[in-house]
């Protein structure tokens, strides 16, 4: 029991055991008052915000990358302490020993560190050569087991982005335990369960977990040491507010020294934080001012986080992603709301330190919010882009109330559960694959078994969809291989030490698949079924275009016809996946999310009965297929929201972007109408949404001439991106998406 | 009753309070200058009964909240009266606010059966005389001003609205006398100014028709907002008086 940090806090379960939950529902405070309250950046922050901003420009000035450190493999200590400006800052800690200078972390992969080197003209040190030459990486492992359908697939890309080449990710340590519980109670708390653990049958599951325990150990003991460096003890709990963010942030910092996940989501914590705020505020120890300059630091911090990427990795992702996704808002199981002041506060942060893509800001939308909170949010959406919305109500049922999304709408919840991050199967390619007997219509390669390819001119519905029942089973028995060896090895030579150290040691597993392409299938099928759609092949038979005559009912026009079609496929493929046993027994989920990858998914599928080009990019995420919408913005959010989140728990994203012009006349009229269609589109069970409030013409100029516009945030799929950070076809794939415009 | 439909918009911010699904008719009598929907004159539509469209509507019920509902428009919904009337009787069953966007040039007993199921009509008053409005839109301004009378005497709350076009009606004499006619009617809650938008060149050029007022120039928001500061400064003054 600690006598300082635990002060004036309400006792409950988790001064016993670890329970964040517990101490969050006996300490906190809801806030339903408005933004007034909020203080404005201050001078040193501001300054602070400028040289920061000046590193931004010379880190694009050099390429993207302003320099890398090739002589020293990444992890908690292996790096002197680095500073932004160390009398001016209030939170310190770095990736590196200096501000973006990125790292090497070939834990996931030697060889795409190497290339990441080599494509900003750095090389790897021999050094690190020479250390990973008797070590495997995570990378090796998966290709030493990889059989040839799983590769051949890959090649073709009907499976693409598995994190086979790098740190998986998607992982959300409770960053929040360190804070309250002080590293040396959770070391404890560790070994106490090794105790347990070592007490069972010694089978294969416990003899893992007893070693990853020696690992969560061990690690814990570095992100002491990793803290000591900048003169921090962070043995016992937090003392006050400045304390708590900057434990919270030593340990997110440990975990993105020692892992370059995809995703490195932060979770849940401005609610967290709020009550060490309201302590201190309470006692006079910190004034709002001082209270959003602490968290203007924070998140500054979370700004300059970096990882090390190859061009080709950025050209799937978008930009330079990190996805340090935070949670905001919600509702308590209890009924209050779980928005607090600091909600607020983490939202002004884009006021104060401008827009930007990181960290990823998520509002966690129910239709019981405070009014003005969503007013609020409304406003800050008009005001910066920066934002997304995903269905607390829908979340709520099955993840409890401290639930955090990683990545873009991944949910679980915080130090309970865990994912298995895996990609996703292009399903366009698939109908394509079966109508070809199983070649690849890019090259005409047989990628799949052999089956008799399609016959006759004119395609027919029922023997298409029968033709996709034969190959979805191999995709889908593929698709599960792959990720098994990939989390097999993942585990076995990249396992996350410190974020796995800050879970439950009982920990419940999701295995996340993806699919990509879904509204070009449904629209490709409904064309089948309701336009007349002719094979045209070449010489060696394959199916390489299709001649479209008639009309046909497109996803997105709120059309049952082939609403009903998307719905189909999508528990299809999921009920296949379901029938392939997973690794270490994960829950299978299914995500219906693409990032600008859809750019990269479309380059590798052939033309498509829906009339889309061979090459051309499929609609993001669940999004219909652009300018195929007749009926406005609101017939394509009812489209998208009967997708069933029951079967999609890992998540359905949606972009939406509109002119202001079309969402009202005034300010404060836009905000009650964004207001109506986020509360209108998530009661139909609806689950994400990103919003864009932004001109057509704002995104051209932007494209034409970068310099007018360096910070121009834009919401892609799932995640902000700042829109210089895509590749200029990426820029152009987004200006033609359909922007919803009024006559 | 079967209505005549040019097509739906299910995301209608601007036209009428909260959110809106609009239902755009079919066929139009006038031909005004600026008009940007000229592919809503002819009267041949795909066709609807006020059952299927309110079936569609129902679907949006979730995003009206409490100030949101249907706004009708066209073309010119008062040609189709009957459907409209059936419509909007469906709609208040419903209890869905209903808005009419007209010119106000119809069937007076039509229009009157329309007003009977009408919470807001939203009117487009053009320009502020007979001779003006026979110029630039071949119809007869008395027959609005009779409509507007009309909502006045049914109590229909009323939106006046004017697209301001540069050089062509956006003197400040032009536009206070406007705001005059519009003042006359007890049922006033709104005069809106819309600004003149060339949006609508491409629905010209594939229709094959020329467009009127291609050499006049785009309004910009900030000449409607000084417009607005002169209507408000003029109310001022007369509350000085």
């Amino acid at each position: 029991m600690d006598e300082q940090g635990w002060k004036n806090f309400n006792g409950g379960n988790w001064q016993n055991e670890i329970d964040v939950r517990n101490f969050i529902q006996t300490n906190y405070t809801p806030y339903e008052g408005s933004e007034e309250f909020l203080s404005p950046a201050t001078e040193r922050t501001e300054a602070l915000m400028k040289k920061l901003n000046h590193l931004f420009d010379l880190e694009r000035e050099f390429g993207g990358v302003l320099d890398i450190d090739t002589q020293t493999v990444s992890s908690l200590t292996s790096y002197n302490p680095g500073y932004l400006d160390k009398e001016k800052e209030i939170i310190v800690g770095l990736q590196t020993d200096r501000p973006l200078k990125r790292g090497v972390n070939p834990f996931g992969g030697l060889n795409m560190t190497r290339k990441a080197c080599e494509a900003y003209g750095y090389k790897l040190s021999d050094k690190v050569e020479k250390e990973f030459q008797y070590r495997t990486t995570h990378n090796e492992g998966v290709f030493r087991v990889y059989n040839d359908d799983i590769k051949a697939a890959r090649h073709c890309g009907i499976i693409t982005g598995l994190p086979d080449a790098y740190g998986r990710g998607r992982i959300i340590g409770d960053y929040r335990r360190v804070a309250l519980y002080g590293v040396d109670r959770l070391i404890e708390e560790k070994k106490k369960d090794k105790r347990l653990v070592s007490a069972q049958n010694m089978d294969t599951e416990h003899i893992r977990l007893l070693e990853e325990l020696y690992q969560q150990i061990t690690f814990l003991g570095y992100l002491k040491e990793m803290a000591s460096l900048y003169g921090c003890d962070i043995s016992n709990p937090a003392e006050n507010a400045k304390e708590a963010v900057q434990w919270l942030y030593f340990g997110y910092l440990g975990s993105i020294k020692e892992q370059n996940g995809a995703a490195m989501s932060l979770g849940r914590v401005s609610t967290f934080l709020d009550i060490y705020f309201e302590r201190d505020l309470k006692s006079g120890f910190l004034t709002e001012q001082k209270v959003q300059e602490i968290l203007d630091d924070f998140v500054m911090k979370l700004r300059m986080a970096r990882h090390l990427r190859t061009p080709e990795y950025n050209e799937l992702f978008a930009g330079d992603p990190m996805w340090i996704t935070e949670s905001i808002g919600g509702m308590g199981e209890d009924g209050r709301t779980l928005v607090t002041k600091s909600s607020y506060r983490i939202l002004h942060t884009l006021y104060n330190l401008g827009s930007a893509a990181e960290p990823n800001l998520t509002i966690l939308w129910s239709e019981k919010l405070p009014q003005n909170f969503k007013r609020f949010a409304a406003k800050v959406s008009c005001d910066t882009d920066a934002i997304q919305y995903e269905n607390d109500d829908i979340m709520r049922p099955k993840f409890g109330d401290d639930y955090a999304i990683a990545c873009c709408v991944s949910a679980m919840r915080v130090g309970k559960d865990m994912q298995f991050f895996g990609a996703r199967a292009n399903l366009a390619k698939l109908l394509l694959m079966s109508l070809n007997g199983g070649r690849d219509e890019k090259s005409g390669q047989q990628v799949a078994p052999t089956h008799a390819p399609y016959e006759g001119e004119y395609l027919d519905y029922d023997k298409v969809v029968q033709g996709m029942d034969i190959y979805r089973e191999w995709l889908a028995k593929t698709y599960v291989s792959a990720m098994n060896m990939i989390h097999y090895m993942h585990d076995k030579y990249a396992y996350e030490k410190t974020q796995m150290a800050l879970h439950d040691t009982s920990v419940h597993r999701f295995m996340a698949f993806g699919i990509a392409g879904m509204s070009v299938l449904a629209d490709s099928l409904s064309a089948i079924k309701y336009a007349k759609v002719k094979c045209i092949r070449d010489e060696t038979g394959l199916i390489k275009d299709f001649e479209i005559s008639g009309n046909y009912p497109a996803f997105g026009n709120d059309d049952d016809r082939v609403d009903s079609i998307a719905q189909e496929q999508v528990k299809l493929f999921f009920e296949e996946l379901k029938k392939n046993a997973t690794y270490r027994d994960a829950e299978h989920t299914l995500s219906i999310l693409t990032i600008t990858s859809n750019v990269v998914y479309g380059k590798k599928t052939g033309a498509t009965p829906d009339g889309r080009k061979a090459g051309e990019p499929f609609a993001p995420g669940a999004n219909p297929m652009h300018n195929r919408e007749k009926n406005g913005a609101l017939a394509s959010l009812n489209s998208v929201a009967k997708l069933s989140y029951d079967i999609c728990k890992d998540g359905i994203s949606n972009t939406f972007s509109i002119i202001p012009q079309a969402l009202g006349h005034e300010d404060e009229e836009r905000y009650r109408n964004l207001v109506s269609i986020l509360n209108g589109y998530f009661m139909q069970k609806a689950h994400h949404i990103n919003v864009n409030v932004l001109n057509k013409e704002t995104l051209m100029e932007a494209y034409e001439n970068p310099d007018k516009y360096p910070n121009l945030t834009i919401r892609v799929s799932g995640y902000a991106v700042n829109f210089h950070k895509l590749s200029k076809q990426q820029q152009l794939e987004v200006i033609s998406r359909t922007f919803h415009e009024v006559m | 009753m079967k209505g005549k439909i040019h097509s739906f918009q299910s995301l209608g911010a601007v036209d009428g309070p909260g959110l809106r699904y609009v239902v755009f008719m079919q066929g139009c009598t006038l031909r005004c200058a600026y008009c940007h929907n000229p592919d809503t004159w002819s009267t041949s539509g795909e066709e609807y009964t006020a059952d299927e469209v309110l079936a569609k509507i129902l679907r949006y019920k979730p995003y009206f909240a409490e100030n949101g509902g249907v706004t009708v428009s066209g073309g010119e919904p008062l040609m189709q009266w009957q459907f409209v009337s059936e419509l909007f009787q469906k709609l208040h069953a419903e209890g869905i606010h209903t808005a009419l966007d007209t010119a106000g040039i119809g069937d007076m007993e039509g229009a009157r059966a329309v007003l009977r199921h009408t919470d807001l009509v939203l009117c487009d008053l053009k320009f502020s005389t007979a001779e003006d409005y026979l110029g630039y839109c071949r119809g007869n301004m008395n027959t609005v001003l009779t409509f507007l009378k009309l909502t006045e005497e049914m109590r229909v709350p009323l939106w006046i609205r004017h697209v301001v076009v540069p050089k062509l009606n956006d003197s400040e004499a032009y536009i206070l006398k406007i705001t005059a006619l519009s003042n006359q009617f007890s049922n006033l809650q709104k005069l809106e100014l819309l600004p003149f938008k060339k949006m609508c060149m491409t629905k010209y050029e594939e229709l094959g028709i020329p467009f009127p007022l291609c050499d006049y120039e785009e309004c910009s928001d900030s000449a409607i907002q000084n417009l607005y500061q002169l209507i408000e400064s003029q109310k001022q003054k007369q509350w000085l008086c």
